[in-house]
Order: structure tokens, then sequence, then C-alpha cells
């Protein structure tokens, strides 16, 4: 339907993450984009405004983001691929749609460049949506894959999978990036990619030689609508097994973990760097699925871990799901920072010191396969930790602590 | 009930023979109504005496007549019309309440081809929907709307409505609409009449067999803007909710009279007829119609010009 952009030569240039995010999604064959500014994804709108019409594709800046996401609902129920992007007071708005968008099974691409809240918050990058996006987002019982970017480069695959993976399982997918990602320049070597286009027989486009179709989420009976969920739950369970991702680093040895994704990644990947400048085993586990999240792989990293520190650019969403998959294998702890600031490595390192000081080590490696005795948090003694052969950490600076124990 | 069906193009005048004395010994039953081919046969869930099937016979009628229904995308509203789906035979989008200006630019968007028809009630257009509303005709969006204002929120138990007469009572103004505290009713369809995108825009009424005929003509018209590419169309259509309204059939259908009084029946804009096309129609501004709409007193303009044939 719509005419396809010739590739671009690989080469490396300069790109700021919104911008790259609107690319990748026009070389990954999107026909339509619906939007209404709001900082801090402004880029991705104005690209589509001078991009989608030079190549003959669908762009409209809607009245609001409650219009844009029923535009999409509208243009995807043909077949369209279609991006929509906000940031998160536009995405409380565009709730509605992908609950509708879930229900009726139509598949889009959902950009949440998210910045600080609640209610109006600031424009500054901020984690604070992770129980809207990765929970739910909108009303009812569904489900939505949320990728996470950390890098530009990475933004730029996770959009194209983004596509295949909504067609796939005809369901919404999520790009979770935050104001950081979006506003950001970083020199890519992008590596855009169009996904094949499957042939829908859902999609409406009048009933030409075929019974007519209804694109719809409105199922009154009880009995059908118990029957639809069931079926929308067998696809979930379907993406579970199978779209999970993440990536590690410096796991192998590491006696401390942190997990953290997108931005709050970029910043732990250099805390534990200096980490083991100092001595301190660390190592990063990094989600890039927030749903389904890596709770397998977690769990059995933290089988065999000192401990866990998430760090977040929120008060603490995704150390609920940390928790869920850890079981209390390992204590957890969490910092984080709000309202648009984020975690310097060197708060993050000292927040890492801290989970060393008041962790016991672990002396028992179980078998394999074994179940790991449940620990938690507020188990381990708060004495001052007893001096060890292995490294001791350098005192902690007790007035910079942000962490939050829980 | 399972009369032969009538082709799919055809309509019911149509399908009358021309002459009928000329073979006087013919015995073959003659047609002389039938439903149409895109109306599916079955019941609906419509209450007894409820407009909707009266509307929903015209659509299936004219998109037959105007042989667009094999490339037909119409939205289904939320309220009692959601179910439009389950009888008239084109494909079909739900929207959510009052969003279906939206869903259908979707659609009218990436499917030039396609013949959008948007089907909405009072509550989903003039209360939960102007935002929606008032941009897709404000952006000339080609589509089709109609428009069915029976003054009450249906489907949930007969709540007032932005359409709601004054005085009139429903479940959430038992003692009545009062201007005051409720505000009165909403003439959305001369507000967006304003819009240079709205090609066209009017309104009909169910009130008796020779206004219905008059509808159709007005339906008619919106399609075939749509048809000719020509911009945003309208039809209101007054209509009755007898349960809703605590009325018999026969009582609600005579109250469309009064309603009337509020939302005058005719052609409100038809700028294709009006053909003072160029840089003054084009222009943003107030028409010829808003000006008369605000010079006269509320809620509504009079007519403003007379129905069609």
């Amino acid at each position: 339907m719509a005419i396809e952009a010739p590739p671009r030569t690989p080469e490396r240039v300069l790109m700021k993450g919104n911008e790259a995010i609107a690319e990748a999604a026009i070389q990954a064959g999107c026909d339509a984009y619906f939007g209404y500014p709001i900082t801090p994804q402004a880029e991705i709108l104005e690209w589509m405004a001078r991009r989608m019409p030079e190549l003959g594709r669908v762009f409209v800046q809607a009245e609001s983001e409650l219009g844009a996401i029923n535009m999409a609902l509208g243009a995807a129920a043909t077949g369209a691929r279609v991006l929509v992007s906000s940031s998160s007071p536009g995405t409380s708005l565009m709730a509605e749609g992908m609950s509708y968008m879930a229900g009726s099974e139509v598949p889009m691409v959902f950009v949440d460049v998210m910045r600080g809240g609640p209610g109006l918050g600031s424009i500054g990058p901020s984690q604070g949506d992770y129980f809207q996006m990765v929970k739910g987002h909108g009303h009812g019982d569904y489900r939505t894959p949320v990728f996470a970017p950390s890098s530009i480069a990475e933004a730029i695959d996770l959009v194209a999978d983004a596509f295949e993976v909504a067609e796939r399982y005809r369901t919404p997918v999520v790009i979770l990036a935050d104001g950081t990602l979006g506003q950001a320049m970083e020199p890519v070597v992008p590596a855009y990619r169009l996904p094949p286009r499957p042939a829908f027989d859902w999609a409406v486009g009048g009933a030409a030689g075929r019974r007519p179709r209804v694109v719809r989420s409105l199922h009154l009976k009880p009995e059908d609508l118990e029957a639809h969920n069931e079926h929308l739950q067998v696809k979930y369970r379907a993406i579970e097994a199978a779209e999970v991702r993440w990536t590690g680093e410096l796991l192998d040895d590491a006696e401390l973990v942190i997990v953290a994704y997108g931005t709050a990644a970029r910043v732990a990947r250099t805390a534990i760097r200096r980490a083991r400048e100092g001595g301190l085993r660390a190592g990063l586990f990094r989600p890039i699925s927030l749903w389904p999240f890596p709770s397998g792989p977690l769990a059995d990293l933290a089988a065999r871990a000192r401990g866990i520190l998430t760090v977040e650019l929120s008060a603490g969403q995704m150390v609920d799901d940390v928790r869920l998959a850890v079981e209390g294998r390992t204590p957890v702890a969490f910092h984080g920072r709000t309202g648009g600031m984020v975690p310097t490595p060197d708060e993050v390192l000292v927040a890492l010191r801290r989970l060393w000081a008041i962790t016991p080590p672990r002396s028992v490696q179980g078998a394999p396969g074994e179940r790991p005795p449940r620990r938690s948090a507020r188990s381990v003694p708060l004495e001052p930790p007893v001096r060890r052969a292995s490294p001791a950490p350098p005192d902690v600076d007790e007035p910079a602590l942000q962490e939050v124990w829980r | 009930m399972t009369a032969p069906l009538l082709d799919r193009s055809a309509s019911v005048a149509q399908a009358a023979p021309a002459t009928p004395d000329a073979s006087p010994a013919v015995t073959s039953p003659r047609i002389i109504a039938g439903r149409p081919a895109l109306l599916e046969d079955k019941s609906t869930h419509y209450c007894p005496g409820c407009g909707h099937g009266v509307i929903h016979r015209l659509i299936a009628e004219l998109l037959g007549e105007l042989g667009v229904a094999e490339r037909t995308i119409a939205i289904a509203p939320v309220g009692c019309s959601v179910f439009a789906y389950d009888y008239i035979d084109v494909d079909w989008v739900e929207s959510p309440h009052g969003r279906a200006p939206a869903v259908a630019t979707g659609v009218r968007r990436v499917r030039p081809e396609a013949f959008v028809l948007m089907y909405q009630g009072d509550g989903d257009l003039a209360a939960i929907g102007t935002g929606e509303i008032v941009h897709a005709a404000a952006r000339g969006e080609r589509i089709t709307a109609v428009f069915v204002n029976n003054g009450i929120y249906g489907m949930t138990g007969g709540q007032m409505a932005p359409t709601t007469l004054l005085g009139q009572k429903t479940t959430s103004s038992p003692t009545g609409r009062d201007e005051r505290t409720m505000g009165g009713p909403i003439p959305i369809t001369e507000m967006l009449a304003v819009l240079p995108g709205v090609a066209y825009a009017a309104r009909g009424t169910l009130a008796d067999a020779a206004s219905i005929g008059r509808l159709k003509a007005m339906l008619r018209r919106a399609m075939d803007i749509q048809v000719r590419d020509a911009g945003f169309a309208i039809v209101e259509v007054l209509s009755n909710c007898p349960v809703g309204w605590g009325m018999t059939a026969q009582e609600s259908i005579e109250h469309l009279d009064t309603v009337a009084e509020t939302y005058p029946v005719g052609v409100i804009v038809d700028r294709l007829k009006a053909a003072v096309p160029g840089p003054a129609a084009a222009a943003p501004g107030p028409t010829a119609a808003a000006a008369k709409a605000r010079a006269t007193p509320t809620p509504l303009a009079k007519t403003p010009s007379p129905p069609e044939a």
C-alpha cells in the first residue's frame, strides 16, 4: 500500500533518540502516524510530519491524545502498520484506546517517552510509567508487550521488532523510553529493518467478495467474554514463552547484581565498572522486555548473588517485579531518583557498597536445580558488617545515600 | 419472513413492477415491499417503537442504491446502536465512546478508496465526543456521519443527554432539565455547520412517513457528498426513545414535533449546492449560515432553508 523508502547506506550518523525512533518506524514500513505535541517526544511528531507525506504515507496531528490513539485504532483495524507516540500525561489519555485495541486485537506500536510525574510533573526523564505500561495501561484484563531500549541503536532495533511482535500476536506493543533517550544524541550505525507483511484475515477494508468483518471488543454475554479473555490469556502465555528479552554484563562472577533498564541501566553500567575498580564484583542484569519480564533468568542469578540492587528513575516500580522473580532468594535493595533527576554512577556505587555492607556472603552454593533458602532484606541483621577476606568496601558516605529500603 | 431477497443494489421502488395492469393473468406475487439486501434477516435488540430500526433500514437501502456497500467501512458507536454491526451487512469497526470520528479518520486516511460511514448517538457525539466530532469536521474528513438524536442516554437507562429538552424528566434529571444547573440543549449540528470543512449538514426527523422520505434524501445527499470528495457531511436524525421517555411508541412519535421546536428540521448548510466556491468559501470565518444562526435567539436558528425534496 505505502511506498517503501530505499534503504539508506549504513553509515555512522549522529541521531537524536526521538528522530531515530521515528525513522526506524518509517523504515519498518509504518503506514500511518498519529500524534499530539508533548515534550519530551515532540520530535517524533515533527519528524513524521515532514517524512510521512514525503513518502506518500499518512500523518495526522490529532486534536488530542484521545483522538490520536483512536485514529490509530481505525487505521490499524484496516491492517495498516501504525505508530503512535506520546509522553506520560498523554499516555494516560491514550489508555482508553489501548484497552480497546488489546480487546479487539489490533496491532500497533506505541512509544512512551516518559517524563516526570504525577500530574503535569516535569519534562525531565523518568521511568515513572512502568506500572502503567507494564501492568496493562488501560482498563480490563490484558497485557501488552513492553520493550525498553537502553540506547538509540537498540531503540532502532526494537521498533522493527515491535511491529513484528505486534502483528504476530495481534496486540499493541509498547516502546518504553524516557526523556533522556528521546532527547540525547548518539552516533549510531542505524540497522533499519523492514519486517515482512503478514496477510490478515481479520482486517476491515470493504466486504467485497467475502462475509463482512467486525473489529470489536464488546462481548455482552459473560460466556462469550470469558471465552475471548481466555483466548487472550493463551496468547499472553505464548508471548511469555517466546518474547522474553534481556541482557547482562559482568554477571559470571558477580556477587552483587544491579537490575536496571533504559537510561538507569546506562548509569548502572558505569557504576559496576567503578565498583570493580574498587574490588567489588558487581554485574548488570538489564531487562529489555519489561513484559514479559525475564523472571526466570533473574531467579537463576538470585540463587547465587549476595544481593540485588534495583536502580530506577522512579520511586520503585520495577523493583516489585524483581522481588516477585527473586522470591526471597537474596536481598533486594532499591535506589531511585524521581522528578526528572537521574542518579549518578557514584550514587549507585554508594548504594552498592551499602548493600554489600549489610548482606552476608553466600557461603553455600546450592546444587544445580536445588531451591536456595529464602532470604529477605528484612531478615538481614543490620549490625555493622564483619570484615572478611574478600575485598572490603570503603566506608559508606551516609549523607549521600538516596536509598529506599523496603 | 423469508421472502426472496432483493438484489444488493436494488431499492424497493426499483423492484416494484412498473405497470401492474399490463398483465392481469400473472399470478406470481408482486413485491411491493421487502427487506433491503444489506439488512440482516434477524429481529433487532431495539425496544418496540425505537427509531434505530428505521434509520438502519434507510442506511441499508442507500448503501445498496449508491453501490458503495462493498467498499464501506462503518464505525459503530457506544450506546444502543453499537450493535448496528449485527444488522447492516458491511465491514465495521467498533469505537470507544465518542471517538467514532477519530476512528473514522484513521480508517479514512489509510483507505482512501473506502466509503466511511459513522453512526453516533447524541450522548456519544454531543457530550463525550465533542472534541473528536469538531475536529474531524474541521479537517473536512471525507466521512458521512449519521447522528441520531433521541435526547437521552438509552442504553444506560434513560439519563439526561446534552440534547435533552429543557424541562424534560430523565433518570438523572428527575425534576426536569434545569437550564440554570444543567445547561440548555446543544445544537451541535448548527455548531458544526459553521466549519468550512463541513460540506453538508442537515436535520431530519422520523415524525411521519413524509419526513422519513425527506430524511432519506438528506442521507443520500450526505453520502453523495463523500462520493464526490466534497468534505464532511452530517445528518442529524430526530429519533425517539419510547422507553427512555416513558411514552408509548405512538406518543413518542408524536412527541418528535415538540422536539423539532428546539431542533428545527431542514438543511443547515449545503456548500456544494450553495456554489460559492473560491477563496471566500475556503477562508476561515463565519459563513452565512453561521451568521444567521448567531443572529437568532437561543437555542437555535430558525429553519435556514427548506428541506430537500
